[in-house]
């Protein structure tokens, strides 16, 4: 359609054309292709991201700025609130990523059936959360999950539990974190791995039923293997995404109750932004650079040296 | 394969996907019952489980509160122009990259593929100081400009558009056509299918943006959605009928439009690691 678009479309002028933009030949013209690109590259992320390194060695005195060195990072390592940060973020990290891809993995393997109707209905429905501003899904949750009104505790009075104090208990509330999360990613996650199970030959499993094999022996043996590149892709995006954990807590309990629900970036937030030490909120960005690089890598390694 | 299944497990797996939507759809539900109702309604025991009339006067409510008209033209304005120059600048970029050899081109681009694992939160504060030094602290151009450059765009345009065959550049090319003609007319049109993807894309990136407007944006004139929202929760006394007539209007677009074009949706906001 595009190409009869250009013999039948618009006419150059090819003389004035050339006359005008003599300079502009395709040596040259890559240049001011990525030109716009690269200049904003540059300033706002190239720039930004060194000063921030070279900020994390200085602290402020007065108006003035002073290089101390390591100072910054020997603080952090003392920081027992910066610990329960990280800790916290890995808590998140090791019991909701998992839990989030497995459903995510049963529901694509439940929808790819071949007895259901509705496919896309489905997925679409299972879809939808995936739309909405992590800060309209995290106020969302906290009125469901309101301890004295919220709907979620009148459900529960319903099997004779007692009400939860999802956002103001230390445990609950980093429970209460995770369900919100869940809840925003799984269905997308769901749909990548939908997408993965589709591209499985179907001569594999018929090759498996032929040999008698039970469906669940199908599922370990042919489903889950043939999904490992997913399951590693799915499972960088989510580490990534779960390291950068910011929206949610600060609406949902904004780090507490008792710092129970303070991650990293959210401290990081709050020594940036509330006490303007930026020094030391550089330092606390560049730990974190550190661990997304080494688990980055690790992953890259463990991914490759299964080939 | 025409193995049947019985009708028992077949329940199950409807009955087990049934549940799943309503956990999935529930949360938007108990939205408009909120956005609806005086704010009382959904905190009563038992909870008003149905949509009420008080969604006007709730709207009325939020605009005196927070400006939410001023606040979603905000939000329309700082998107729309975000998605439009980003992807004109990304599409450039990518095509440059898939489609000459230049020098330096490679080690370009791998920083750009650096630049993606690099969390952006590294650049919060000394952006805050690039735009506190030209006195661009609480403007539009302080929440558009710092990501107009997305590595992820321009990984993806490139991607896309090593399918075009060279045969159609030179053909242009020989026929005299410039080489920003060529990018207009024949590129840009070939890649629409693309371009909507990584559209839709930064266009969700922008909508739902938070830690950035929030450090940059002051006065609640200039709020974004998820910023203005995020202010109603720290007031001191809460209307809960307010804060979900926001949400839903920050919802609710997003809804219609993707519901419209799932497909294109669902490939944009997944970065076309899906493809239909």
């Amino acid at each position: 359609m595009s190409q009869s678009n250009v013999q039948g479309g618009t006419r150059v002028k090819p003389k004035e054309n050339r006359n005008r933009k003599k300079w502009i030949t395709p040596k040259t013209v890559p240049y001011l292709f990525i030109l716009p690109a690269v200049t904003f590259f540059l300033i706002f992320t190239v720039y930004p991201v060194i000063s921030s390194l070279l900020l994390s060695f200085q602290t402020r005195v007065g108006s003035e700025y002073e290089f101390v060195w390591f100072e910054n990072y020997i603080r952090l390592f003392q920081d027992a609130l910066f610990y329960k940060a990280l800790g916290n973020t890995f808590l998140i990290l090791i019991i909701q990523v998992p839990i989030q891809l497995f459903l995510a993995v049963i529901i694509a393997v439940a929808l790819n059936s071949q007895f259901v109707k509705m496919k896309s209905f489905f997925r679409v429905a299972f879809f939808m959360p995936a739309i909405t501003a992590l800060v309209a899904s995290s106020i969302i949750f906290m009125i469901m999950l309101d301890e004295n009104y919220g709907l979620v505790n009148y459900l529960l009075s319903f099997v004779g539990i007692e009400p939860v104090a999802w956002l103001s208990d230390p445990f609950w509330a980093k429970v209460a974190l995770m369900v919100a999360i869940t809840w925003r990613w799984t269905g997308y996650n769901m749909v990548i791995f939908l997408a993965g199970l589709q591209n499985i030959p179907g001569s594999l499993y018929e090759a498996a039923e032929m040999d008698g094999a039970s469906k669940l022996r199908q599922f370990f043996y042919i489903t889950l293997p043939q999904l490992k590149p997913i399951f590693l892709f799915t499972f960088v995006l989510s580490t990534i995404g779960t390291l950068q954990l910011f929206d949610e807590p600060y609406i949902l309990t904004n780090g507490g109750p008792n710092n129970a629900t303070m991650t990293i970036t959210l401290y990081l937030y709050e020594n940036g932004f509330r006490y303007f030490d930026f020094g030391y909120a550089s330092a606390i960005a560049y730990v974190l650079v550190l661990i997304i690089g080494v688990l980055s890598w690790a992953q890259m390694k463990w991914a490759g040296e299964d080939k | 394969m025409t193995t049947q299944m019985s009708p028992m497990k077949k329940t199950l797996l409807y009955a087990f996907l049934f549940v799943g939507v309503i956990v999935s759809i529930f949360p938007f539900y108990w939205m408009f019952v909120g956005a609806t109702n005086p704010s009382g309604e959904i905190f009563k025991v038992p909870p008003n489980f149905f949509p009420g009339t008080h969604g006007w006067e709730n709207f009325k409510n939020l605009n005196e509160n927070v400006g939410i008209i001023r606040v979603m033209g905000n939000s329309l304005f700082i998107t729309l122009t975000f998605t439009a120059l980003s992807a004109l600048i990304c599409t450039a970029a990518g095509y440059a990259f898939a489609k000459f050899q230049f020098k330096g081109r490679n080690q370009i681009f791998f920083l750009l593929l650096v630049a993606i694992m690099i969390p952006y939160h590294v650049t919060l504060i000394p952006l805050f100081e690039i735009f506190s030094n030209v006195n661009w602290l609480n403007t539009f151009q302080a929440v558009i400009l710092p990501q107009v450059a997305y590595p992820f765009a321009i990984f993806l345009m490139r991607q896309n558009m090593q399918a075009i065959p060279d045969s159609l550049l030179e053909a242009a090319r020989v026929d005299g056509a410039g080489e920003f003609h060529i990018f207009f007319r024949i590129v840009m049109p070939v890649m629409r299918p693309a371009l909507a993807a990584v559209a839709i894309f930064l266009f969700m990136f922008q909508w739902n943006n938070f830690i950035w407007p929030l450090v940059v944006l002051q006065s609640q004139e200039m709020y974004t959605l998820p910023v203005a929202l995020s202010s109603l929760i720290g007031m001191s006394r809460i209307d809960y009928g307010q804060v979900m007539m926001g949400t839903t209007l920050s919802t609710l677009p997003i809804m219609i439009f993707f519901l419209l074009l799932q497909k294109q949706f669902i490939s944009g906001i997944l970065g076309g690691s899906v493809k239909e």
